[in-house]
């Protein structure tokens, strides 16, 4: 058993207000962890809390091996994010842009230039890679932001609704991205309120209100809840 | 160190590659210095006026020559009558009128005094105020010349000290670096954070092993270049254009430089704590910030003149102390013995503002 998350009764509260509730879980190496829920279901805050800018009210968690609450610091360097809104500079170029993150976790220029070779060779990105992100179809930009956010080859990626406003197709391929990812050992912690995405992952979580109401591969959900795809499950457990 | 170069970097080509950052940074310091130096001056040149000489004779002619010679006024219309007087300044040809009086040469030389009268526009105070101000001097010399008795018993002999022509513009300069340092340094500031903040990669920034006290210190040392780029650039215009003294130690001057942007940056910083969006960080830049700071600095209207209570609150303003000891090195050539108090100040609100948004920025982060 090799987990790299681990979490136990973890809540984050706003006053009387609960937006994570008691929450436990775990997530195996290389396992792609889908973190499902509606909007506001407390998704966001919990992977705040997993990546360490947003202090838990109570409870434990440890990822990659560090304490979410003490290790902050040594957590850093150990995980890769991507929130939704992609987050490239917009007036920086593709290259800029890898060096500037490269150069925030501390990658040598000789490794950042490797790197970045190799991904513009894997997304075939040849034609843009000094060109500025703001000239950058939003597909592109969305699997340009995911290749940074594992840069420094972290052990985990957390990914916010990174598919959100993006068509199918490109949607689609964002995810052999990911496959991609995992297959190199990275494992992935992945939020989405779109039900059919939970097909593409290992193990699925379903947010509802804070609380974590169900967990399970996906044919473990689909037949303890009677159900023929996840969104029947979704409506079930929402209501 | 690597990490912090990196950020650096990156900054800078924010700056460079926003054409309307670069017009604000490097535009505005210059077109500012020039306007406020030659277009906008307290003292009035060409002050149009109307005379009415209902004396008629050599005296009078002298007394209308004395005046229009003087540089302040210009002679736009004679009048013939009372009621043309009105007309002219409904017009709006003159700023001020002049009557002077049938008995003007009679009583001149004698010991009864004679009266001129004096009509002016008050729908701009300041200028009528100024343009009168003007026309008794010219009238007393005028009369001085013209007395039997060539001695009064009391003359006033003013001497303007620090700056003797009275030139507005050793007013302005440092008013306009403290205008501008200020919207380097606070507004600037402030916007770029809270842009981090609107794109999302202030999120990225604060997952990755960043310190977001390097992230302060990446996002300020910048604008601490180009603020001090931006005195240095308004101090040659005014030494070089405008002709500014400089009497004191710049090795002060420029420390007391550096203690304004500081205190400004750490006011950027805070207001960017406050607002998500770069509008917002804009306009309470603005609000809060520069307009407070140009009205109730002393810049444009003296500190003295205002009611109590807004001489009370100018006394938060850090750019009323900062204008003082800055026209103080220049005009004066005062050192530190002298304002320390000012500077002290300045110190004291500093390290406030700092305390503050580092304390804010943490709270942030929990």
């Amino acid at each position: 058993m090799n987990k790299v998350i681990e979490v136990e009764n973890l809540t984050r509260a706003y006053g009387d207000f609960k937006a994570v509730d008691n929450i436990s879980f775990d997530v195996k190496k290389g396992e792609i962890f889908g973190f499902l829920g509606a909007n506001g279901a407390g998704k966001t805050t919990a992977m705040k809390m997993l990546t360490g800018i947003l202090e838990p009210t109570s409870g434990k968690g440890k990822v990659a091996g560090f304490d979410i609450k003490t290790q902050r610091n040594q957590l850093k360097y150990k995980i890769g994010y991507m929130s939704q809104k992609f987050s490239l500079y917009e007036d920086l170029t593709l290259k800029e842009n890898v060096k500037f993150y490269g150069g925030i976790y501390g990658l040598d220029n000789k490794t950042i230039v490797e790197r970045t070779n190799l991904m513009i060779e894997r997304l075939g990105l040849e034609n843009i890679e000094d060109t500025l992100i703001s000239e950058i179809p939003l597909g592109w930009k969305q699997k340009i932001a995911f290749s940074v956010a594992t840069i420094h080859q972290p052990e985990i990626v957390f990914l916010d609704e990174p598919t959100s406003g993006v068509d199918p197709i490109t949607r689609r391929q964002f995810w052999d991205l990911i496959y991609q990812a995992t297959e190199e050992g990275i494992t992935v912690f992945v939020t989405t309120h779109y039900m059919d995405e939970a097909e593409y992952c290992d193990r699925i979580s379903m947010m509802v209100q804070g609380r974590i109401e169900a967990m399970g591969t996906l044919e473990e959900l689909l037949t303890k809840h009677n159900a023929k795809d996840m969104n029947e499950v979704f409506l079930k457990l929402a209501r | 160190m690597n990490t912090f170069l990196a950020f650096i970097r990156k900054e800078f080509k924010h700056i460079f590659r926003d054409k309307r950052t670069l017009i604000i940074l490097f535009g505005m310091p210059i077109v500012q210095v020039l306007l406020f130096g030659f277009a906008i001056t307290t003292e009035i040149k060409d002050g149009k006026m109307a005379i009415l000489d209902l004396a008629k004779n050599t005296e009078s002619q002298q007394y209308i020559n004395k005046i229009t010679s003087s540089g302040y006024f210009i002679l736009e219309e004679n009048l013939q009558n009372y009621s043309q007087i009105e007309e002219s300044f409904k017009k709006g040809t003159i700023k001020i009128a002049l009557v002077i009086p049938p008995t003007f040469a009679k009583d001149l030389g004698t010991s009864k005094s004679s009266a001129v009268q004096v009509i002016a526009d008050a729908s701009d105070p300041n200028m009528a105020n100024m343009l009168t101000g003007y026309l008794s001097g010219l009238t007393n010399s005028f009369a001085l010349e013209k007395s039997l008795i060539n001695k009064i018993p009391i003359n006033i002999e003013s001497k303007m000290l620090y700056n003797p022509e009275n030139k507005s513009v050793f007013m302005f300069v440092p008013g306009v670096m403290t205008i501008i340092l200020m919207l380097v340094s606070a507004m600037m500031t402030s916007i770029t954070v809270a842009k981090e903040k609107e794109i999302g990669t202030m999120e990225i920034l604060l997952v990755s092993p960043l310190k977001p006290g390097v992230i302060i210190i990446g996002k300020v040392i910048p604008y601490l270049a180009l603020s001090l780029f931006n005195a240095f650039t308004i101090l040659t215009l005014g030494f070089l254009v405008f002709g500014m003294p400089m009497e004191g130690s710049r090795i002060l001057l420029f420390l007391e430089i550096l203690l304004f942007i500081i205190s400004s940056l750490s006011l950027g910083i805070l207001i960017s704590t406050i607002s998500k969006t770069q509008q917002t960080a804009m306009m309470i830049s603005l609000m809060g910030l520069m307009l407070p700071t140009i009205l109730l600095s002393g810049f444009i209207f003296p500190v003295e003149s205002m009611p109590e209570i807004l001489q009370i609150i100018s006394n938060v303003i850090p750019a009323k102390w900062f204008i003082i000891i800055i026209k103080s090195i220049m005009l004066k050539g005062v050192g530190i013995g002298v304002l320390w108090k000012e500077t002290l100040i300045l110190l004291v609100t500093s390290l406030f503002f700092i305390v503050m948004s580092i304390k804010k920025f943490k709270i942030r982060l929990e």
